[in-house]
């Protein structure tokens, strides 16, 4: 073995390419999502990534930072990628430029760009849009086979660019509130959760459709793993933390509580276990802090889902961790071989 | 009192020591009441005018309060000029006092009312003391005005929104609707959309500044940052 002795070091990935295998990992999920909602999840996911790159190219510009090596590194455009899974697809056009744009610009870029976000981007953007806009992003498309009339197409363009419908169609007929909406509001109705959960929008395990683009998401989750783009402690915790938390409050009530898997397969907890509490600009550098980020996000999202104003808590879940990962940091940071212990 | 002095008191009060987006003074009613421009500037002129007398007032006794318990007398001052500025609103401008609620008693604790008279009225006679205050308070004014015409425009679309409040029902009127058919964008209205409003400002003086730093002294000329400080001592 001439010339070869270990350790053998591989060369770490760069931005660009992480980032691209994350975009990579997400079209599992975004394939089931179109086969079940139609097409235009894509075209959202379009508008999205151009919005992303223009708003980044002149953030970089006004900032006086070189614009073409920061637009190649994918960042804006996985931003851009998970503001479209996250809102409607069929929302006027401007709902997904104006989340876009406020996340790129205000709270990536104002905080000093790539790096420097102590806030998922793209969560903050989902929030400013659901807190302005609350008719606009709760209008989901009804999956294949549920809603009164599906749209075509060029029919669907229409609406997203110019706000119209075929004669006779009104929006309500194409959506439909999600499940865990429909949950939330049987639930005060005084509905059983066996009964509820017999209504033709629940699948096997959750949502009719959705429970199939969680699954895809999971998938592509498995892969980052695999790959070690990302580490078991965020997913695993999170996800484990969902479950027993779910777990318990069902034991104890089955009647009013639905089970673990359910939260699993809705709304947003598998797409932001591996794909936004993941990210590594805002989550802990630690593991023990991975840990507790995790663990709390958990049970945000449970307590949000289970308790509070609005249908899901995963975005509120992440902001709100997202503050403490300064905190859980300093707490956390690993003994140095042979010091005392310092507290912070 | 010469021209310049009157000058300078009203230069240092609308721009160079602004309340609002210099010194961030008085942030507290200044985020929560800039939601339009009606509430912006009726909170404003009521600042102004506690301010403007209450420094005069306290300019006037300043020989003659112990240096120990100057700032219970100060405040006793402020106090009583906000309770009378308080039933003045409750009694001619109804609608409008009940739409800025806590925030007409809360001017006593206002820290720019306070600052003004540690640093200014507590050194100076009572005309030039009475002037900064109207110049400071006019200068908080502007900030409101602005913020609340941004939050307004973006929030709702219009502008001089609930004016009737102010002026009575025949200046409803005077409602501008800038955009019609606006959906309407919520986040501007509330809280984060002031904060964000506030930053936008103060980034735009800020840039105004160094622009006028670079004219003078070149392209290497730097800003000196801004310090936010409740404590009137800071400023004296």
């Amino acid at each position: 073995m001439p010339g070869f002795f270990s350790p053998f070091i591989t060369k770490p990935d760069s931005v660009s390419q992480i980032m691209l295998k994350v975009l990579l990992a997400l079209i599992p999920g975004i394939a089931l999502y179109v086969w079940y909602f139609g097409p235009a999840i894509l075209v959202s996911i379009t508008l999205a990534s151009l919005t992303a790159l223009a708003t980044e190219a002149l953030m970089l510009r006004l900032r006086n930072r070189p614009i073409a090596p920061f637009l190649k590194d994918n960042s804006a455009l996985l931003t851009g990628w998970l503001i479209a899974l996250s809102i409607p697809p069929l929302a006027p056009w401007w709902l997904v430029v104006i989340g876009t744009a406020f996340a790129i610009s205000v709270s990536k870029h104002l905080y000093g760009g790539l790096g420097n976000n102590p806030f998922n981007p793209a969560m903050i953007g989902y929030a400013v849009l659901i807190i302005s806009f609350p008719v606009q992003m709760t209008q989901w498309l009804s999956p294949h086979g549920l809603g009164a009339i599906q749209l075509g197409f060029i029919d669907q363009l229409n609406y997203i660019f110019l706000g119209v419908f075929p004669e006779g169609i009104k929006l309500d007929a194409l959506t439909m509130a999600t499940p865990l909406d429909t949950l939330k509001t049987q639930l005060h109705l005084d509905g059983q959760i066996s009964e509820i959960l017999e209504m033709p929008i629940y699948g096997r395990l959750a949502g009719h459709g959705s429970e199939m683009v969680a699954a895809g998401f999971l998938f592509g989750g498995l892969y980052l793993l695999a790959s070690r783009i990302i580490s078991w402690h965020i997913p695993v915790v999170y996800l484990g933390t969902l479950f027993a938390v779910a777990g318990l409050f069902h034991l104890l009530d089955p009647a009013h509580y639905v089970e673990p898997l359910f939260h699993w397969f809705s709304g947003a907890a598998m797409i932001g276990a591996f794909f936004i509490l993941t990210d590594p600009i805002t989550s802990p550098t630690t593991h023990k802090g991975k840990l507790i980020f995790a663990a709390g996000a958990g049970l945000i999202t449970y307590l949000i889902r289970a308790f509070g104003g609005f249908p899901d808590g995963m975005a509120f879940a992440t902001l709100l961790m997202n503050i403490c990962v300064p905190l859980i940091d300093a707490y956390t940071q690993p003994k140095v071989f042979g010091k005392k212990e310092q507290k912070p | 009192m010469t021209l310049q002095e009157l000058k300078d008191i009203f230069y240092n009060g609308l721009w160079k020591q602004n309340a609002g987006i210099v010194q961030l003074l008085g942030l507290c009613p200044l985020l929560a009441v800039s939601s339009t421009v009606v509430n912006g500037v009726s909170l404003g002129l009521a600042t102004t005018l506690v301010m403007a007398i209450s420094s005069g007032a306290v300019a006037l006794i300043r020989n003659y309060v112990p240096n120990e318990i100057r700032i219970p007398v100060f405040i006793l001052i402020i106090a009583v000029l906000v309770t009378v500025v308080q039933y003045l609103m409750n009694a001619y401008m109804y609608p409008l006092y009940i739409v800025l609620g806590i925030f007409i008693p809360l001017i006593v604790t206002n820290c720019i009312v306070l600052a003004r008279i540690e640093a200014f009225a507590s050194k100076n006679p009572a005309l030039q003391s009475a002037i900064d205050g109207m110049a400071m308070g006019l200068g908080l004014t502007a900030v409101l005005t602005v913020l609340g015409g941004m939050r307004e425009l973006f929030g709702h679309g219009t502008l001089l929104s609930g004016i009737d409040l102010a002026l009575g029902e025949s200046a409803r009127s005077l409602v501008i609707t800038v955009i019609p058919d606006y959906h309407g964008f919520l986040f501007a209205v509330l809280p984060p959309g002031a904060f964000i409003g506030l930053g936008l400002l103060i980034a735009a003086r800020n840039w105004l500044t160094l622009r006028a730093e670079r004219k003078t002294r070149g392209p290497e000329a730097q800003i000196t940052p801004i310090s936010g400080d409740c404590s009137p001592a800071s400023h004296a």
